[in-house]
């Protein structure tokens, strides 16, 4: 292979937004003929990279060379004059359009759609993807959009093909079906790109895989010549210590109880299968996982917000009775007396409103309170005050709206909304996405002092170096089901990092 | 027995303001605005149309210095000009400034149907007229004139060849709107602007310049409809406040045909036939039932709406992104 | 190769939020430039000197004792309409439906005049013209309301069609209770018993419909701003998903209000049939439905801000009235006159949300491509 010449050359890339660097230096070479499996954990950078080769976004400093030659790349359609096409995680596309109009769309030439679909079955024979021109994208399955999206771009001309983690949103079937025609394209001479953090993904489909780690590249190699254990290794790096508290579990007692719970999404997709475990009082319970591997289904079902399709979701009272939680909207399981908090991963969106002032935003959980028709005002307005001060909010008031605060201090307005009402459950997810060092550690230590309270803590997390240190058990996710749940003392990132990427980690592997 | 041969002429002239109309409100909606001031665009098509007939007639002194293609371009290029400043105001508020649709529509509509009024107001003032309204009768004459054979056709001449040239116009451009919003790319890129703004713009629409463009010759389609109220329906009379809630009626039609111009032409007749059913409907000496046979178009359009709404079959929905403003950097 | 990429001259950058004497500052400029720009066009129509037309538009409004009655009771009209839309708007419900929820709640009022005139005590009988006209205005409402919140049809144009069928419905019941027959009119109801005619409050015909808008302001403002229902609409109009993750539920919250919504247009209606015309026509609301709209719009929401919108807006009405029986303009003269006004005010809220940021030196151009 060494004597290819590469298709992409990106030499020296770097990308920051704000203070983050995304992506730091990086090179990598992208060959035809070959599938190329960019591998790395969430957030390390991997699609802002090849955002940059597809003219999403525009690198600070760097090259991109294509055979050989440098060019510069500000739009899509940059991309595809050369040859460059990529697909999205969210698909670009009309849903009342038939899949040969979404093709066509936004090229120059004279609209035919019987040529337009002349042509995209030829393509479809050429490669063996499965297409009607003229059905409808909302008749579709989340595959035969996606197909959309690789024909879309074959359409265009594109020869060198990214595809952003493609196989989240399949099934097992759907992904055999997809890799068949990405071997049968590169086997035509395509360059190909798959985004992924899954192992088995990256042996079964790739000829060569590059690790990506906290946006600098870690190495790439050919994929015959490597092992899950040496990519895995290069993709979490080595334990990092963070020194964050741990205060050991207070009485654990159950509290949450989940059975077999099973959850679909509305297109059908089956997001949680036959998820079991317990959450205790008084102990931090760390969810690991690749993204959208089921995590926010899991929390959501848990606060009502989720439709479910089978299981169960029981409460334990201290003196042991159970009640159902499943089937009850967030009201119904307020007034049961259940006192549950959730800090969302959508913080503006969901947790808070942006356009509303800190005292009103703490209105969202207690306006209820009280006999009459009127709210309440001075008791939030008082709560705000509290949370400014105890979590050292930096905010010019309690009447600025929650959307000028940077996300530190959103989050803790969030955060200390969610505790001031002595939860004896708490949900989080991603509780410390986009804050710094600081920000951080003061949400570990309201989490932990929480945890003391006798809380039921489950946090759902990104950074395996965190979970380790916090969580006193982590339950790991993949693929929706229970990989398995280990004890935060002892676990090493090595094993959960495993069982992350395979069900059941070492054990299945082996 | 009911007289078709008189009531079909008649439901169809009717309907051609109203085609006018749902044809220009159509393409606006597509492009996703909501241009709830199109009844004010057709009163400001209409009266333009009236001031440059008016100033035409006056300069060359009546009928008898009239040339007939000035007679007609002149009202014509006056209403579009109207129409086309008013289509430019909405889009300039909504799409550069970004203001809110359903208020810059309610307030269009306030100044075009006092913009009609008070010009129509000051020309019936400049003519020294006893009757509150201005009559064109010569330029009526050139918009009404209908071919030369057709009233020796007997029925067929009066159902299909009775009518000013401004009807088989209305025609015209409701099927080809149809045909280019289904059969050719500018009406690909135009349906993708109004469902999916992002899209577009990801796959390199401009999408201002279509919102822009379709919203402007929207407005001068539907302004076409005030003129030929004017100048042919009404015989070149201006009365204010006679076009009435027409507009209104234009939009209840876009809904009507599930935003399809082509199917605009038979609704536009049949809701011309609804408004004016109640003359040829037998009621006897009881008048008042004549007033709720005025409510069918509109009870039928709420029907379809929820019916559409209820099966929400997709190709019958509104355009997704109607009503919304985009602004790229927020996505 | 396109390496050159041509910058816009200008980014539009969304602002934080500017302290409310500058967004007013910027709101008084636009009202004077469209005062400027009226009183050019009434110069040109006029051939006058601008100052003497404003003059009379003052005149027009507060010129007499009668005059100020009037402006009080138009005022207070298109007030309560507002009024009415804005629970709805504030949850992102375009109800533009207000004119036919006063239709409405008015023909409940007459039927009940004229229906129950003579077999009623008077005090009952005004009592039950209060209800059903509330209840008729309700009704109206909440029927686009319910499709709404079950299958989301679109009540911007639900609403609208209403107005028609509320209109027809009027027109129908003209005719059925014509006074003379063949009037075309129902005339002055009760004329000799005054059954079911509002009482009069000091022997000022407008003062009560005055004071019952003015009361309904301040329990609109409370409910809106300091209820749990209030409250529930604010989050409900701002996000849906943080609602549900609170709790609460849209679809009953979007009935509840549109109910509320219509049961205040139906008051509106009552005042004005039973309160001061006595009689009924399909022109009572006369537009206002919609002009109320753009009052709720211009005063963002907020009651108290809607005392002055309704002001500028029947101010604007009543002195070019004025102004078009003095010069012998057209009576449409004020609706160009507000037509602009609102134009003005419209597009200045795009320099109060957003600001223009200028081309910047093309180094850094390249670092905020993002």
């Amino acid at each position: 292979m060494d004597n290819k010449i590469a298709a992409v050359k990106m030499r020296d890339i770097t990308k920051r937004f704000g203070s983050v660097v995304a992506n730091d230096r990086v090179w990598l070479d992208i060959y035809r003929g070959e599938i190329l499996a960019l591998l790395g954990e969430n957030g390390s950078g991997k699609t802002t990279l090849m955002n940059m080769l597809s003219g999403i976004y525009f690198p600070d400093e760097g090259q991109i060379l294509i055979d050989g030659e440098e060019v510069v790349i500000r739009s899509p359609r940059d991309a595809y004059r050369y040859g460059i096409g990529m697909i999205h995680q969210h698909f670009k596309l009309v849903d009342v359009f038939t899949a040969a109009e979404n093709i066509t769309l936004g090229l120059d030439e004279k609209l035919d759609l019987k040529a337009t679909a002349a042509r995209i079955r030829s393509i479809c024979e050429r490669y063996g993807f499965d297409l009607d021109p003229n059905q409808k994208i909302y008749d579709m399955s989340v595959s035969q959009k996606q197909t959309v999206e690789i024909v879309k771009a074959l359409y265009r001309g594109a020869d060198i093909l990214i595809l952003d983690e493609p196989t989240a949103v399949l099934t097992p079937q759907e992904t055999d079906k997809l890799f068949a025609v990405l071997r049968s394209m590169r086997d035509d001479g395509k360059a190909i790109v798959i985004i992924t953090h899954k192992m088995h993904e990256v042996e079964a489909l790739s000829d060569r895989v590059a690790v990506l780690r906290h946006g600098q590249f870690v190495g790439d190699m050919l994929t015959k010549d490597t092992n899950a254990q040496e990519m895995t290794n290069m993709m979490v790096g080595h334990a990092v210590t963070l020194n964050i508290a741990r205060p050991d579990p207070v009485d654990p007692r159950p509290r949450i109880e989940v059975k077999n719970l099973t959850v679909r999404s509305i297109d059908g997709i089956v997001k949680l299968d036959d998820v079991s475990f317990t959450a205790n009082s008084g102990e931090i319970l760390g969810i690991a996982g690749i993204s959208g591997c089921g995590q926010k289904e899991l929390l959501e079902a848990i606060a009502g917000l989720q439709p479910t399709e089978s299981g169960s979701i029981c409460y334990v009272e201290d003196d042991g009775t159970r009640e159902e939680l499943l089937g009850k909207d967030p009201l119904r399981i307020a007034e049961m007396g259940v006192a549950l908090s959730f800090v969302p991963e959508d913080r503006l969106g969901m947790g808070l409103v942006g356009n509303m002032d800190l005292s009103d935003n703490m209105m969202l959980r207690s306006f209820r309170k009280g006999r009459g028709i009127l709210t309440d005002r001075k008791s939030p307005r008082k709560l705000a005050e509290t949370v400014v001060e105890e979590l050292d909010v930096n905010t010019p008031g309690v009447t600025t709206p929650v959307r000028r605060l940077s996300g530190g201090n959103v989050q803790k307005v969030l955060v200390g909304r969610e505790i001031a009402s002595a939860p004896t459950v708490l949900l989080t997810a991603y509780a410390v996405r986009g804050l710094d060092i600081n920000a951080s550690y003061t949400i570990y230590d309201l989490i932990n002092r929480q945890k003391e309270r006798g809380v039921a803590v489950i946090y759902v997390g990104e950074d395996l170096d965190v979970l380790l240190e916090l969580a006193d058990r982590i339950l790991v996710l993949c693929g929706g089901k229970v990989s398995g749940i280990v004890p935060g003392r002892g676990a090493t990132k090595r094993d959960v990092g495993m069982m992350m990427t395979q069900l059941g980690g070492n054990e299945a592997h082996a | 027995m009911f007289d078709f041969v008189s009531f079909i002429p008649r439901a169809i002239m009717q309907g051609i303001p109203l085609l006018f109309g749902s044809t220009g409100e159509t393409l606006t909606e597509k492009s996703g605005n909501l241009n709830l001031g199109i009844a004010g665009i057709m009163y400001v098509g209409g009266i333009s149309g009236v001031i440059g007939a008016f100033l035409y007639e006056q300069g060359v002194g009546g009928a008898a210095g009239m040339n007939g293609f000035l007679a007609i371009m002149i009202p014509l290029l006056s209403c579009l000009l109207g129409s086309l400043l008013m289509g430019l105001l909405y889009c300039f508020l909504t799409v550069t400034l970004r203001a809110n649709q359903n208020v810059t529509g309610l307030a269009m509509t306030t100044f075009g149907v006092g913009f009609g009024n008070f010009m129509g107001g000051s020309l019936i003032k400049l003519t020294g007229s006893e009757v509150p309204s201005i009559a064109l009768s010569a330029t009526n004459s050139y918009f009404s004139k209908s071919l030369p054979f057709a009233s020796k056709l007997g029925w067929f001449g009066q159902i299909f060849l009775s009518y000013g040239f401004l009807a088989y116009l209305a025609v015209a451009i409701a099927l080809v709107a149809a045909y280019v919003l289904k059969h050719t790319r500018v009406g690909l890129h135009l349906r993708s602007v109004g469902e999916n703004p992002q899209t577009a713009d990801a796959a390199g629409i401009d999408v201002n310049k279509y919102k822009y463009v379709a919203t402007c010759v929207g407005s001068m389609i539907a302004g076409l409809g005030g003129l030929y109220y004017v100048m042919d329906y009404a015989c070149g009379v201006w009365s204010n406040d006679a076009f009435g809630d027409r507009g209104w009626l234009a939009i209840a039609l876009v809904i009507f045909t599930v935003w399809k111009p082509n199917i605009g032409v038979l609704a536009s007749f049949l809701f011309g036939g609804l408004y004016i059913l109640h003359i040829f409907l037998p009621s006897g000496t009881n008048l008042a039932v004549k007033e709720l046979y005025k409510m069918i178009p509109y009870v039928v359009t709420i029907i379809v709406l929820i019916i559409t709404s209820v099966r929400s079959k997709r190709e019958n929905q509104p355009p997704a992104s109607l009503g919304l403003p985009y602004f790229r950097e927020e996505r | 190769m396109h390496n050159k990429v041509r910058e816009p001259l200008f980014h539009i950058v969304k602002r934080d939020t500017l302290p409310w004497y500058q967004a007013w500052g910027i709101r008084a400029i636009a009202i004077v430039l469209a005062l400027l720009l009226c009183a050019l066009i009434t110069t040109l129509c006029t051939h006058l000197n601008p100052l003497k037309v404003f003059g009379t538009m003052f005149g027009g409004a507060f010129g007499s004792s009668r005059k100020i009655w009037i402006l009080g009771q138009n005022l207070a009209i298109l007030l309560c309409i507002s009024l009415a839309v804005t629970p709805a708007f504030k949850m992102r419900f375009w109800n533009i439906g207000a004119e036919g929820q006063v239709l409405a709640g008015g023909l409940a009022a007459a039927a009940c005049m004229i229906c129950l005139g003579d077999k009623v005590p008077n005090a009952l009988l005004i009592v039950l013209i209060i209800a059903a006209g509330i209840a008729a205005g309700a009704v109206w409402a909440v029927i686009p309301a319910i499709f709404k919140a079950k299958w989301n049809t679109n009540e911007t144009l639900f609403t609208l069609m209403m107005n028609y069928v509320a209109t027809q419905l009027v027109a129908y019941f003209v005719i059925v209770w014509e006074s003379p027959k063949g009037s075309g009119k129902v005339g002055i109801i009760n004329q000799s018993t005054e059954a079911g005619w509002l009482p009069q409050i000091g022997g000022y015909k407008y003062l009560l419909t005055i004071l019952v808008v003015a009361v309904l302001t301040v329990l609109v403002y409370i409910y809106l701003n300091y209820s749990k229902h209030g409250y529930e609409i604010s989050v409900v109009g701002e996000s849906e998903r943080t609602a549900c993750y609170v709790g609460i539920k849209v679809g009953k919250v979007i009935v509840r209000t549109m109910l509320l919504s219509g049961a205040l247009c139906g008051i509106a209606g009552v005042l004005l049939v039973s309160g001061t015309d006595h009689t009924i026509t399909t022109t009572i609301a006369g537009g206002q439905g919609f002009t109320a709209v753009m009052v709720s719009w211009l005063a963002k929401f907020n009651p108290l801000g809607m005392i002055f919108t309704s002001f500028l807006l029947v101010f604007l009405d009543r002195g070019a009235g004025e102004i078009s029986t003095v010069f012998g303009l057209n009576q449409s003269f004020a609706d160009i006159l507000s037509g602009i006004i609102i134009f003005f005010i419209i597009g200045c809220e795009f320099f109060i949300t957003y600001r223009l940021s200028f081309r910047k030196p093309a180094k850094k151009e390249a670092a905020e491509h993002v």
